[in-house]
């Protein structure tokens, strides 16, 4: 144990206290980029940090100046070993033109699965309210159950007054925030292992099915459309990526075919995770505006071809988009 | 809660730990950001209602989406810019990491923040705080989803022994085969805390720091009887400062 402490500490303290300066600059600034020098020498002083550290963990003879390296050796150790590359600066047009595209293909089939469970409940939505009409108590969110499809399309042509008048920028906030919270919950809900994700993906599904239906039976099929399509043609895929988010994540969590630690596959998939995350709140953001700004006015205010044709145009967007940006 | 310290094994073959933080330190932290966030928003509330005398809409629109907005972003931006850590885990001395002890990412941040909506259910971070209990490194579902921990950050300073041992005449090593005797027989724990107590001497009162060093004094007097000019006018605080000289200072570099 008898080591010549003081003269240990002298000589290494200028390394020490190096880098502890050089870890401060880092801590400070997270876009801080090292030249290769100041890099080999920010190594160096790694290196020189835990030889110390070495030697009196062997001499067990001090624990202040045995922590204080500790710490400092945490410290440099992230930034030394960390191999995965580091986030450039925000390129918001580079992130729109090729991140979230190519993300969005590279887990395509996370969304297939997407689709596929809602169309289930779709089929499922449809059949209950075909063979027991009493099912839309529990099939249609949001009233839909209260009034035949004929009524409300007779009420909402004959409105008068404007209903959202003064509170229509109100309105599209909500829609935004609430759609927003619900497609994070179902991201979130992979969490159980996907079984919360499907779960949400199905209802959704059912309640689509149901409401549809409904508007078919009763002949009201221009309206359906043009009161859907305009701010659906985007809400709907949204939600559908965030399921595809909740099942890549679940994915990750369980791990089919995978023997890399569960840590490895979760750090795999967490840029596509918040990548995805990014991409269904800006489509939510741009639905919330179309429902309260264009969804809400039917003819004869404005005329239901007009909005169809909008809501065909976004969705040809939206497929082009997802489908062809950023390729090679 | 398996262990309250992760172990860290680097390539170089060295091992450090880190403090995990539990689960009721995490809940203030939360809380204090809470508070922070109510802050916020109550200032900026104040400033919008300017503007309902223009448009009650607007205004209402913009209280909904910047209470959504930094409700869900506080975390994220200070954990980002601050390395880790927000208001309340600054206060409280901890700081979110990599599990792996690596450079803390962007994504895993954002990935940590957004599981909250499940940690939080069904009220006050049960889920969470659950979670937390039953896992090894102290992790809620956000910091496995973003592989993060929770960890205590003490400040740690260098320890400063140039003022500590230098400058003072050590009556001991007037007698060095004594001398020789005392760095054979103190025992390297019984070494650590005499240095220990010269190092934090300034935090005890000065009753309970007399005692303290009258203790040790008397304790380390019985492994090695130096001759009385050896110890005549030397305090019990000098005593065990000439003893730290002597364990932790070969000869030659004296």
């Amino acid at each position: 144990m008898i080591i010549d402490l003081q003269r240990f500490i002298r000589s290494e303290r200028p390394a020490w206290n190096e880098l502890e300066s050089v870890l401060n600059r880092l801590e400070a600034d997270p876009n801080l980029k090292m030249s290769l020098d100041e890099v080999q020498r920010f190594h160096d002083l790694y290196e020189r940090a835990t030889a110390s550290l070495a030697k009196l963990t062997t001499f067990s003879s001090e624990p202040a100046t045995r922590r204080y390296l500790e710490s400092l050796v945490a410290r440099a150790y992230g930034e030394v070993h960390e191999t995965r590359e580091k986030r450039s600066r925000l390129q918001p047009l580079k992130w729109l033109r090729q991140t979230l595209p190519q993300t969005f293909r590279r887990q395509i089939r996370a969304f297939h699965l997407a689709v596929a469970i809602t169309l289930v409940g779709c089929a499922f939505g449809t059949t209950a309210t075909l063979v027991d009409p009493e099912s839309r108590q529990v099939t249609m969110p949001f009233g839909h159950d209260r009034m035949k499809p004929s009524q409300r399309v007779a009420e909402e042509e004959g409105r008068t007054t404007d209903r959202l008048s003064g509170n229509r920028t109100a309105f599209s906030s909500q829609l935004m925030t609430h759609n927003t919270q619900v497609s994070i919950f179902t991201l979130a809900l992979g969490a159980t292992w996907g079984i919360g994700t499907i779960l949400i993906l199905f209802y959704n599904g059912i309640s689509m099915g149901a409401i549809a239906t409904d508007y078919i039976a009763d002949g009201q099929v221009r309206f359906l459309l043009g009161w859907l399509l305009p701010h659906g043609t985007i809400e709907i895929p949204a939600i559908l990526v965030a399921g595809q988010a909740g099942l890549v994540f679940a994915r990750g969590l369980i791990g089919w075919g995978d023997r890399t630690p569960l840590g490895s596959r979760l750090r795999a998939v967490s840029r596509d995770l918040v990548t995805l995350s990014i991409g269904f709140t800006l489509m939510l953001i741009w639905a919330g505006f179309i429902e309260a700004f264009l969804s809400q006015y039917h003819e004869p205010v404005v005329p239901y071809e007009a909005k169809i044709a909008f809501g065909a145009l976004e969705l040809i967007a939206l497929v082009l988009y997802l489908g062809r940006s950023g390729k090679a | 809660m398996k262990g309250s310290a992760l172990p860290i094994r680097t390539p170089e073959g060295i091992v450090f730990s880190q403090t995990l933080a539990g689960p009721v330190l995490r809940f203030f932290a939360w809380l204090i950001d809470g508070l922070c966030v109510m802050a916020i928003m109550s200032f900026i509330t104040g400033l919008i209602r300017i503007f309902e005398l223009v448009s009650p809409g607007i205004a209402n629109a913009v209280v909904t989406v910047t209470y959504f907005v930094v409700s869900l972003g506080f975390s994220i931006f200070l954990e980002w810019a601050w390395r880790g850590q927000t208001v309340g885990k600054k206060l409280l001395g901890l700081r979110v990491i990599d599990a792996e002890g690596m450079r803390l990412q962007f994504d895993q941040i954002v990935t940590r923040n957004l599981l909250r909506v499940l940690d939080a259910l069904p009220i006050a971070y049960v889920v969470g705080g659950l979670s937390c209990w039953l896992s090894r490194k102290c992790q809620r579902l956000g910091d496995l989803a973003g592989n993060t921990i929770v960890v205590r950050v003490p400040v740690v300073s260098e320890p400063d022994l140039d003022q500590l041992l230098a400058g003072k005449f050590n009556s001991l090593r007037q007698h060095g085969h004594l001398a020789a005797r005392l760095r054979q027989r103190v025992t390297p724990s019984e070494a650590a805390i005499a240095l220990q107590a010269l190092m934090r001497r300034d935090d005890f009162d000065a009753v309970a720091r007399l005692e303290l060093f009258e203790q040790l004094a008397s304790h380390f007097q019985t492994k090695v009887a130096f001759p009385q000019e050896a110890i005549d006018g030397v305090s019990p605080e000098q005593y065990i400062r000439n003893v730290v000289d002597v364990v932790y200072r070969t000869p030659t570099s004296h």
